[in-house]
């Protein structure tokens, strides 16, 4: 495409110098290693740097939002894994604190600290892959191979409390599905014991790293009124200089009795996305201490659900042995739960941003109508204004610090 | 869980209906949130006012998301504003018929929109006057239907052994 050189009206014999730019279209995506999901971006390149972004999405759109509008409650579980699928017990928590909301059941406290547990190690694993692939991104793949590991660790945890990994489905409406085993809070403590080293280990990698820094300092930096006029919420909000949390502004699953600090950035850019997740996954590490006193303080060490008869399973043995219990079983497997008219929002601090449920019942038995805020959908649509006039390389950087996923992003 | 400050909520209210007198329809207390239904032609001003107000300051619009309302027959769009200064959230409705699917877009006071109208576009067919590129975003660009009103089917109709009344509905 040529740039148009008008010559002066006035100066008929004034030849113009400049030499028309020619701009190359280049596609990044739909599958591009560096995008780090389906999507694509049609840049009109000059040389190196982006004149103008065009971002296409939807290709893993999966109708989560229709979908669930004929599931009953305890199936929509499984959908929130897929929204932000490095986080997935985050989702799954949220959405289950969000039909609690609904139905106006009170958890144990027990079984509050429990989800604050997994929720924070899932923050980590979530921090962990967007940190390691920052340092890949700007081509340190050392820390990457280094944090994967523990990333590992992480998802054998999951494996214990829940039984898998990636997807998790963890919990259920009201609490747990069982107990965490004795196997799992030994490698809860074992993680808590041996990760500060390891985190350590990996800021020496990078934080200080002159390749890094220059390759990070000032690149994709966004101011805090533009960041908020599109709707960042998370890290990336909180690298532009405000301290919004959800966990301190709207506090949900007792996290007002918990003591912890809201990192926060200055300049909106990659580094300081970069910074706030370590600072994050110290403060993380922190809360996960802070419960597992709380849960040792409590006398209680057996309950792991409110008991709700509407959604929490009965005993195996009272099924097999008693025809009300397996009624009632049956009645929720079938999702034969009646649920009130109503509708409400619920949020919580998702690992990349506010996570919310928006969740409308008109007294049937599944939702009239859930809508999800899902952060990176919202962040996303900033991105060719963070990188216009950028380098590709830069832009390349500055997506993989935004922390977009492409399960969140198309639902 | 959000704390439900009355006083809030009535101050509300109360500068709303003293600005817009004839476009607030309806509001009440949904669960912990204040819901207000406003007429669809004053929305954008509404939004404006909100975010601008010193006292109010709804300064972070959450989410927007389309609604179908078949016994209605109408197509609504549903703001969720969040002021940062206050700590306080409210909800906003609008609603048009079908046969005249047109909401003003909002993108002019929040560009964060500009994707979520495109998605109530995509999935429930509601035009946003003035948004600058209204076109689909999740779907195929080809796609003649709206999947997320309610007579879009969401499984294979020809199956027998999945009727509505098994689900509640």
């Amino acid at each position: 495409m040529a740039k148009e050189v008008t010559s002066d009206y006035w100066d008929k014999d004034r030849v113009a110098t400049e030499e028309p730019k020619e701009y190359n279209t280049l596609n990044v995506g739909p599958t591009h290693p560096a995008t780090h999901g389906v999507f694509q971006n049609i840049m009109l390149m000059d040389g190196e740097y982006i004149v103008s972004t065009e971002q296409t999405i939807g290709y893993i759109h999966r109708a989560f939002e229709k979908i669930a509008e004929r599931r009953p409650f305890y199936q929509v579980t499984p959908l929130t894994d897929r929204l932000n699928y490095c986080s997935a017990p985050l989702n799954n928590m949220g959405w289950h604190m969000t039909v609690e909301k609904l139905l106006g059941i009170e958890t144990p406290k027990r079984v509050d600290y429990l989800r604050i547990v997994v929720m924070e190690l899932a923050r980590i694993a979530d921090h962990i892959i967007c940190n390691s692939v920052i340092g890949v991104d700007s081509g340190a793949l050392t820390g990457f191979t280094y944090m994967f590991q523990d990333r590992e660790f992480i998802y054998e945890i999951y494996e214990e409390i829940c039984g898998s990994r990636l997807t998790t489905n963890m919990g259920r409406i009201g609490g747990f599905e069982r107990n965490f085993s004795p196997k799992a809070w030994e490698k809860i403590k074992h993680f808590l014991d041996y990760y500060p080293a390891k985190l350590k280990e990996f800021e020496t990698l990078l934080t200080r790293n002159r390749i890094f820094m220059d390759r990070t300092i000032n690149v994709g930096a966004f101011p805090l009124d533009r960041a908020l006029a599109y709707g960042f919420t998370g890290p990336n909000l909180r690298a532009c200089g405000l301290d919004y949390d959800v966990r301190v502004m709207n506090p949900y699953c007792s996290y007002e009795e918990f003591e912890f600090t809201v990192p926060i950035g200055q300049n909106g850019d990659t580094y300081d996305r970069f910074m706030v997740r370590q600072a994050e996954m110290k403060q993380s590490l922190s809360i996960i201490q802070q419960a597992l006193d709380k849960l040792d303080a409590l006398e209680d060490k057996e309950t792991y659900y409110a008991r709700d008869p509407r959604f929490v399973l009965p005993p195996k043995e009272k099924v097999y042995n008693n025809m009300e219990a397996l009624i009632w079983h049956f009645k929720i497997v079938m999702g034969e739960t009646d649920i009130p008219a109503g509708e409400v929002y619920h949020c919580i601090e998702g690992a990349n941003g506010e996570l919310g449920f928006y969740l409308v019942s008109d007294g049937g038995r599944t939702a009239s109508r859930l809508h999800f805020r899902r952060p990176g959908f919202i962040y996303y649509q900033a991105y060719p204004e963070m990188v216009q006039g950028t380098m590709l390389s830069d832009a390349i950087l500055t997506m993989s610090s935004m922390n977009v996923i492409a399960g969140e992003l198309d639902a | 869980m959000f704390e439900i400050i009355p006083e809030r909520n009535q101050s509300v209210i109360a500068k709303l209906t003293s600005s817009f007198s004839n476009s607030i329809e309806h509001h009440e207390l949904m669960n912990d949130m204040l819901c207000i239904t406003v007429k669809k032609e004053s929305i954008a001003e509404i939004l404006l006012f909100l975010r601008d107000d010193k006292e109010l300051q709804y300064n972070f619009l959450t989410t927007l998301c389309g609604m179908h309302y078949p016994e209605k027959d109408q197509l609504g769009v549903v703001y969720h504003l969040h002021s940062f200064v206050n700590n306080h959230r409210i909800r906003l409705k609008t609603a048009t018929l079908i046969s005249d699917p047109t909401i003003p877009s909002a993108t002019s006071v929040w560009p964060t929109t500009n994707w979520m109208e495109r998605e109530a576009y995509d999935f429930f067919g509601i035009q946003f006057v003035g948004h600058p590129n209204l076109t689909r975003i999740l779907n195929v660009d080809d796609m003649v239907d709206f999947p997320l009103r309610k007579e879009f089917p969401l499984e294979d109709q020809t199956r027998d052994d999945k009727d509505d009344s098994q689900f509640g509905r």
